[in-house]
């Protein structure tokens, strides 16, 4: 059947976890919880991301990469030797499943950024191999960076997530914060590189809409040396994010307040001080103000958060269980993993829900 | 009949609840969509976490829910009943031309956009805790009640309520208005519910979760409804 002809109706799906006691748990969870959401993806990508996966290499960045030629394994592995030590290379072990097909080649590297490089860059450490990513991404045609971060890594493809999940072989990985997607998209066709989680560094972002700013959003991260090489919004909530927080030094809670920044009406019937505080916000990053409809999961070490547009256009729960927290776009997903809860509710378009690790401040 | 629907998908389950022509029972459902879709008779009785649209074209059934509901509760549902023993997601009762709907806990966002009523067609929801924002967008008729029965400090409705309205009339049960209304929109403050129509709906609420009456029927309510003598000149939103 040709597009136009037959019409699927979907949505994305989202899906996140978090241990706030730092227990790990195996990709399996998240895997029967997205399957739940099965019909509002179409098979067209699915991910995940983990944190807390890669214990023994928790000091190295964690990089792994869709080939899709031998020449551009050759020329990022040249590249990488150039800037990192690599520590450890190797093929992302995976299942054959008849469901996933056309797979890329797939490495995962652990790698340190070389001494000598890295200081003659004058940079961060972190700065240093985020652009390394970009530059890997922008300028090897054939490669794919799609995860970058340490103890953490992002697993995805073209498929049903349950599907793709089950390809990785997640149930043989264990984190204590697990966030997952189940694509539909609407606007490029599904391939690998495309699929959610997007990640730079250890920040994920999975997303369930389609934002109406992203050319305003795409020019002015562009100024700062992000290149949106993929032509989906999320990639540029990546980027805002990124820059929001690890180069300007804003709270995620400052990050709701920008992207998804209440209507000046709402801002102004608000006490002292979040009114000024939130107006602030607007005023200095304008282009950064996120429309139409969107809900995303933001991975990040020890922590998840959700957030909805500020028109709330797409649904999000959250809810508790002992230690346990979830955030997902319908509820039916975390009860199918956890019958019984002890907190849920729907956090209001704008509002950040944040769950972090009891030892890094997360609240029980 | 009973039916098992753990792991079913929902065109499977819902093909089951459309061939039996009795009152049905489902158990352990989690995320099925459409339940109930366009049914005219008999009685479905729900047991866990059912999908989307439960209850979308609803045109006389009356289905109860044991536990909460997701989006899009009771979409351009026609007649009959949902009964909701816990909270409801956004978009319930979005374009509803009849019938009526009764949740324990809250709503989400939208509750009730596009609601409309002809004739003898009166839709209605009632609310037992609070509504987010845009309850009554665009409304044009039928009723929606919020009692403000819910625990935690937050306003009995968000921002933006009855934005575009223009028919129908909304009801808040509480002492003081803590809502910014268009200009387009009036709000009476009155002792109980007011018209016969909405105290009977008070009523049956009570006696579904059965709850006092009394504290509902005689509270404070904000009636709103459109501001005849405010028209719409020209876009209501100006961003």
């Amino acid at each position: 059947m040709r597009e136009g002809e037959f019409r699927d109706p979907s949505g994305c799906a989202i899906v996140g976890v978090i241990d706030r006691s730092g227990k790990k748990m195996t990709g399996e969870g998240m895997i029967k919880a997205i399957e739940v959401m099965h019909d509002r993806s179409n098979g067209l990508g699915g991910g995940f991301a983990g944190y807390g996966i890669y214990p023994h290499y928790k000091d190295f960045y964690a990089f792994h990469l869709f080939f899709e030629t031998q020449k551009a394994q050759e020329e990022t592995e040249a590249f990488l030797k150039k800037h990192f030590e690599i520590v450890y290379a190797s093929e992302i072990q995976t299942r054959k499943l008849s469901a996933v097909q056309n797979e890329p080649v797939i490495f995962r590297y652990f790698l340190a950024p070389l001494p000598q490089k890295l200081s003659n860059s004058h940079l961060t450490e972190r700065e240093y191999v985020a652009r390394c990513v970009i530059r890997v991404n922008s300028e090897i045609g054939g490669a794919y960076v799609f995860s970058s971060g340490k103890n953490m890594g992002i697993f995805k493809g073209v498929g049903y997530p349950e599907d793709i999940g089950r390809f990785y072989r997640l149930e043989e990985y264990e984190g204590y914060a697990w966030t997952c997607h189940g694509r539909y998209p609407t606007n490029t066709p599904g391939w690998w590189g495309g699929a959610h989680p997007f990640g730079l560094l250890d920040l994920s972002v999975v997303h369930n809409g389609e934002i109406s700013s992203y050319d305003a959003n795409r020019r002015y991260m562009e100024m700062f040396g992000y290149k949106c090489t993929l032509q989906t919004d999320t990639e540029v909530i990546t980027y805002i994010i990124d820059y929001l927080v690890r180069r300007q030094g804003l709270t995620l809670e400052e990050v709701s307040h920008v992207i998804a920044a209440s209507f000046w009406s709402t801002i102004d019937r608000k006490e002292e001080p979040a009114r000024s505080q939130e107006a602030l916000l607007r005023r200095m990053f304008p282009s950064l103000l996120v429309t139409g409809p969107f809900s995303i999961i933001v991975g990040y070490t020890g922590g998840i958060m959700g957030l909805c547009d500020r028109l709330k256009l797409r649904s999000m729960i959250c809810a508790e269980k002992g230690d346990r927290a979830y955030l997902s776009s319908e509820e039916s997903a975390v009860r199918r993993i956890e019958p019984s809860l002890d907190k849920i509710y729907s956090p209001a378009g704008g509002e950040a829900v944040i769950y972090e690790l009891y030892h890094q401040g997360g609240r029980a | 009949m009973k039916i098992y629907a753990n792991g079913m998908h929902y065109a499977a389950l819902n093909a089951a609840v459309r061939q039996s022509k009795e009152d049905t029972e489902i158990f352990g459902c989690v995320g099925q969509r459409y339940l109930g879709a366009g049914l005219e008779d008999r009685k479905i009785v729900i047991h866990g976490t059912p999908g989307n649209a439960l209850g979308a074209y609803l045109n006389g059934a009356e289905l109860t829910v044991d536990g909460n509901v997701q989006e899009a509760t009771g979409d351009t549902m026609n007649g009959g009943v949902i009964e909701v023993h816990g909270s409801a997601g956004d978009a319930t009762g979005y374009a509803m031309r009849g019938g009526k709907i009764f949740i324990e806990g809250d709503v989400g966002y939208r509750c009730g956009i596009h609601m409309k009523a002809y004739l003898s067609h009166r839709p209605a929801i009632v609310i037992g805790g609070r509504a987010g924002s845009f309850l009554g967008e665009y409304q044009a008729g039928g009723t929606l009640i919020v009692l403000g029965g819910h625990t935690e400090h937050k306003p009995i409705v968000g921002n933006f309520c009855g934005t575009g309205m223009h028919g129908g009339e909304i009801l808040l049960r509480c002492d003081a208005l803590d809502a910014a209304l268009p200009a387009q929109v009036k709000a009476e403050r009155i002792q109980g519910p007011g018209s016969e129509e909405a105290v009977s709906l008070v009523k049956e609420w009570c006696a579904r979760f059965g709850k006092d009456e009394t504290p509902y029927l005689t509270a404070t309510y904000y009636r709103l409804t459109p501001n005849a003598e405010n028209p719409y000149r020209q876009m209501y939103t100006p961003n």
